[in-house]
C-alpha cells in the first residue's frame, strides 16, 4: 500500500513537472484564440476557437474605413493563391465596421474579389478578446490555435515578414 | 482506494491544470506635453503634461472567464470627456460559457440587431463607454437560435477612479433565429433567412414637478435578413413608447427608427442601397442627459466613413436623433486584369452617394391645445425638402507596376450647419475636396507614400465660406516591419480672416515590434471632430509633444 502511494507520488510528481513545464511555456509565450461567437456575411454562426480546424490561419482585423488595412489585404490578395498552395493557410478577415458601415463590407469584399473568409465583429467582442488596440492588427495562428506571430501596423513589405513566419510554421 | 488515488492525482495535477488558463489583453498609454499657442488658440493646461492609460486583462480557463480594465487619467488628455479623473477599475466581470449557456456578471457590452433598440460599446479613442453593469444571459437552445437577456445600469462617467452609473435601470431581451441552421429542410436551400425581435425597457423615477412622466419606457421591434444567391436584403424596425426627455422638450410622441439595406454582389462588383428613417429616437437611461451620455441605443449615420484628414474631421455628419430620413448608394467595381481599363493589375472604381433630409412633420389630427403633448404627426420615410447632408464621392485605385500605385478621390459635401453645428457658420456649407495619393515602393522593405489634399469651400449668398479653403501635404517613409516617419502640413490658406491663415505642421515617427507600437509626434494639431462610426468628439487645437504606446499580450 505504502509502496503504491509512493509510486503514485513519484509518477504524479514527474508527470506534473513535465506538464507544468509545457503548460508554463504555453501560458507565457503562447496565446490561444479565444472562443467568441461571430457571424459571417450571410449570418451563419462561427465560433472563433474553431477557425484552425483546417490548418494554419491568418487573422486580420480590418475595416472599410481603414486605408492601411485595405492596402494590406489587397497586397496579400495578389499572393494568396500561392500562399494557400504552399502552406494550406486560410485568411480570416475580421471586419470591425459597426452598423454605420457594416453593410458596405460585402460590397468591398466582393468588389475587390477577395477569396478570404470574412467575419463580422460590429460590437468589437472578438477585437476586445484578442487584445487589439487599433487596426490593422494581423495574427498568425498555428493549427492548434496558438498565436505564433502578430503585428500591429501595415507598411509595404510587412507581408514578406508574415510569409516568412508562415513558412516557418509549415516547416514544423 | 481507486477513487482516493484518482482524487490525489487530480489534486496534485491541479497546479499544472490551473496554469493552462489563457491570459490576454492590451494596454495603451498616451502622454501629451502642450505649449501655449495663441495663433491657433491652443491653451497650455496648468499641469503642462497630461496622461491617459488603460489596460485590459482577460482570463479564460476552460468555460470560466473573467476580465477587468484599469483606467487612469492624470489628468485626462485634451478632448476627452472633461469629468474623467483618477485611477481605478473601469470595467470588470466574471462569467461562464459553454455551447448552451453564456452568463456574465459585472460589466458587459451587448448589441441587439443593428443596435436601434440597444447597443452598449466602448471606443477608447473617443472616451466613449456606455457599458451595462449587471447580468447578461445568452442561451443557444437549438442550432441557429440565440436568446439574450440583459439587466443592469449604465456607465455614465469615471470620477476619482470610480465608475459613476446613470440613474436609470435598463432591461432587455432579444431573440434571433437563423432558419437555415435550425430547420433541416432548409439546410442547403438557396434562400437564407434570419429572423429577430427585441424588447428593451428602461426605468427611471419620476421626480419632475411639472409633468407626470412615464417611469418605464419600452422600445421594441423586429428584423429580417434574406439572402438569395447574390442578392441580399435586411430590415429592422423599432418603435419607442412615450419618452419625454430634455432631448425632445418633454413631448409625449412615440418614436421610431427603421433601417433597410438591399445589396447585389458578385466577384468584382458590389452594389448597396440603404435607407433609414428616424423620429424622436433618442433613448437614454437618464432623461435629463444629452450629447453622448447614457445612450441605450445606437443610431448609425448612413454615409461613408472617410479617412483623409480634411474630409474626415472638418465636416463630418452624425445622426440627428430627433429625426431624419436618409438614403445611401455605394458601388464598387474592379476592372479585370488584362483588360484595357484594368491594365496589368486591375483597376478599382468606387462611387458613394448619401443624402439626409429633415422628416416631414404635420399637424394632421393633432390638437396642440389638448393635454396629450403629442405635438406633431409624422410617418416613416416621409421627408421634407430641408437638406441636412449630402455627399457624392468617387475614387479610383490603380497599381501601375511593382513600384507605383495611386488613389485619386473627389468629394462634394453639403452639410446643414444650422442642424449639425460643426462650426460657427450658418446655413449650408458646401465643400469640394480632391485627394491624390501615391505610393512608391523603393524595394522590399522601403516605401514612400504621399498625399496631396485640397478643400474648396463655396461662398454662400452672404459671401461667407466658414473657414475657407485648405490644403494638406503628407509625406511618409516606411521601413518594414519596424519603422515609419511622416511629415504633414495643413494650411488654411483661404481663411477670410488673414490672421487665421495658419500652417499646422506635425512630425511623427513610430517604431513597431510585433504587437507593440510606439509613436512620437510633435507639432500643431488643428481643432476638429474626431469621429469613429458616426460618433464624434470635438478635439481642441493643440501644440506640443505626444507620445503613444500600445501593446497587446
Amino acid at each position: 500500500m505504502k509502496k503504491l502511494i509512493l509510486l503514485y507520488f513519484f509518477g504524479v510528481f514527474s508527470l506534473s513537472l513535465s506538464a507544468q513545464d509545457s503548460a508554463t511555456e504555453s501560458a507565457l509565450t503562447q496565446k490561444h484564440v479565444p472562443s467568441v461567437k461571430l457571424v459571417d456575411m450571410k449570418g451563419k454562426a462561427v465560433n472563433t476557437a474553431d477557425l484552425t480546424v483546417d490548418g494554419p490561419v491568418i487573422i486580420s482585423f480590418w475595416a472599410t474605413w481603414c486605408a492601411p488595412c485595405k492596402k494590406e489585404l489587397n497586397t496579400i490578395h495578389e499572393l494568396y493563391e500561392d500562399w494557400v498552395a504552399e502552406t494550406g493557410v486560410t485568411l480570416v478577415a475580421i471586419a470591425i465596421d459597426d452598423e454605420k458601415t457594416k453593410s458596405q463590407v460585402p460590397v468591398y469584399v466582393n468588389g475587390k474579389a477577395w477569396d478570404y473568409k470574412v467575419l463580422m465583429d460590429p460590437n468589437w467582442d472578438f477585437k476586445r478578446a484578442m487584445g487589439v488596440n487599433n487596426v490593422p492588427h494581423t495574427f498568425l495562428v498555428d493549427k492548434n490555435g496558438n498565436i505564433v506571430y502578430s503585428h500591429n501596423n501595415y507598411a509595404p513589405g510587412d507581408e514578406e515578414k508574415l510569409y516568412q513566419e508562415l513558412l516557418k510554421l509549415s516547416e514544423k | 482506494m481507486k477513487n482516493a488515488s484518482k482524487l490525489l492525482l487530480t489534486l496534485l495535477l491541479s497546479p499544472a491544470v490551473f496554469s493552462q488558463g489563457n491570459i490576454s489583453g492590451n494596454m495603451e498609454t498616451v502622454f501629451q506635453y502642450l505649449n501655449e499657442d495663441s495663433i491657433i488658440n491652443a491653451k497650455q493646461p496648468i499641469q503642462k503634461g497630461l496622461l491617459n492609460s488603460y489596460m485590459n486583462v482577460f482570463y479564460t480557463q476552460g468555460n470560466f472567464k473573467a476580465g477587468m480594465r484599469f483606467e487612469s487619467y492624470l489628468p485626462r488628455i485634451q478632448g476627452y470627456p472633461n469629468r474623467f479623473d483618477g485611477t481605478g477599475i473601469g470595467m470588470r466581470y466574471v462569467g461562464y460559457q459553454n455551447n448552451f449557456v453564456d452568463v456574465t456578471l459585472g460589466s458587459f457590452y451587448e448589441q441587439f440587431g443593428t443596435g436601434l433598440a440597444l447597443r452598449t460599446y466602448e471606443d477608447r479613442n473617443l472616451g466613449y463607454d456606455n457599458l451595462l453593469d449587471g447580468v447578461r444571459i445568452v442561451l443557444r437552445p437549438a442550432k441557429g437560435l440565440v436568446l439574450k437577456g440583459v439587466y443592469g445600469t449604465q456607465r455614465l462617467s469615471f470620477q476619482q477612479g470610480q465608475v459613476v452609473h446613470s440613474e436609470g435601470l435598463v432591461r432587455g431581451t432579444d431573440a434571433e433565429w437563423h432558419l437555415n441552421e435550425g430547420i433541416g429542410l432548409l439546410k442547403d436551400k438557396k434562400l437564407d433567412v434570419v429572423l429577430g425581435a427585441s424588447f428593451v425597457s428602461k426605468f427611471q423615477v419620476d421626480d419632475n414637478p411639472e409633468w407626470i412622466l412615464p417611469q418605464n419606457v419600452a422600445a421594441y421591434g423586429g428584423r429580417l435578413k434574406l439572402t438569395y444567391g447574390n442578392f441580399y436584403a435586411d430590415a429592422e424596425y423599432i418603435q419607442k413608447e412615450q419618452d419625454p426627455s430634455s432631448d425632445n422638450q418633454y413631448i409625449y410622441n412615440y418614436g421610431h427608427a427603421a433601417i433597410f439595406n438591399l445589396r447585389y454582389t458578385q466577384k468584382g462588383l458590389g452594389i448597396l442601397l440603404s435607407g433609414k428613417s428616424v423620429d424622436n429616437m433618442s433613448y437614454r437611461s437618464d432623461r435629463t442627459k444629452d450629447l453622448q451620455d447614457a445612450l441605450i441605443n445606437f443610431l448609425p449615420s448612413l454615409n461613408k466613413t472617410h479617412t483623409y484628414n480634411l474630409v474626415a474631421t472638418l465636416y463630418p455628419y452624425a445622426t440627428q436623433p430627433l429625426g431624419e430620413v436618409a438614403y445611401q448608394a455605394d458601388i464598387l467595381y474592379t476592372f479585370k486584369k488584362g483588360t484595357q481599363l484594368g491594365g496589368k493589375y486591375g483597376t478599382t472604381v468606387g462611387f458613394n452617394y448619401s443624402t439626409t433630409y429633415r422628416p416631414k412633420q404635420t399637424l394632421d389630427g393633432i390638437d396642440l391645445n389638448d393635454s396629450s403633448r403629442v405635438v406633431y404627426f409624422t410617418s416613416p420615410f416621409s421627408m421634407s425638402d430641408s437638406l441636412y447632408w449630402q455627399d457624392i464621392n468617387v475614387n479610383i485605385t490603380k497599381k501601375f507596376n511593382k513600384q507605383w500605385s495611386g488613389i485619386l478621390s473627389y468629394y462634394d459635401i453639403q452639410i446643414n450647419n444650422d442642424m449639425v453645428k460643426v462650426s460657427d457658420a450658418q446655413g449650408i456649407i458646401r465643400a469640394r475636396i480632391a485627394v491624390l495619393e501615391g505610393t512608391y515602393k523603393i524595394n522590399t522593405h522601403n516605401a514612400l507614400r504621399w498625399e496631396l489634399q485640397g478643400m474648396w469651400v463655396e461662398k454662400n449668398p452672404a459671401g461667407i465660406n466658414d473657414k475657407g479653403n485648405w490644403a494638406t501635404v503628407l509625406l511618409e517613409y516606411t521601413i518594414s516591419p519596424g519603422w515609419f516617419f511622416s511629415v504633414m502640413n495643413q494650411y488654411n490658406y483661404g481663411n477670410a480672416d488673414v490672421s487665421k491663415r495658419v500652417n499646422y505642421p506635425i512630425v511623427t515617427c513610430g517604431y513597431i515590434k510585433d504587437a507593440t507600437r510606439l509613436t512620437v509626434s510633435y507639432g500643431r494639431q488643428r481643432a476638429g471632430l474626431f469621429c469613429v462610426g458616426g460618433v464624434c468628439r470635438p478635439v481642441p487645437a493643440n501644440n506640443g509633444l505626444m507620445i503613444n504606446l500600445t501593446h497587446s499580450f
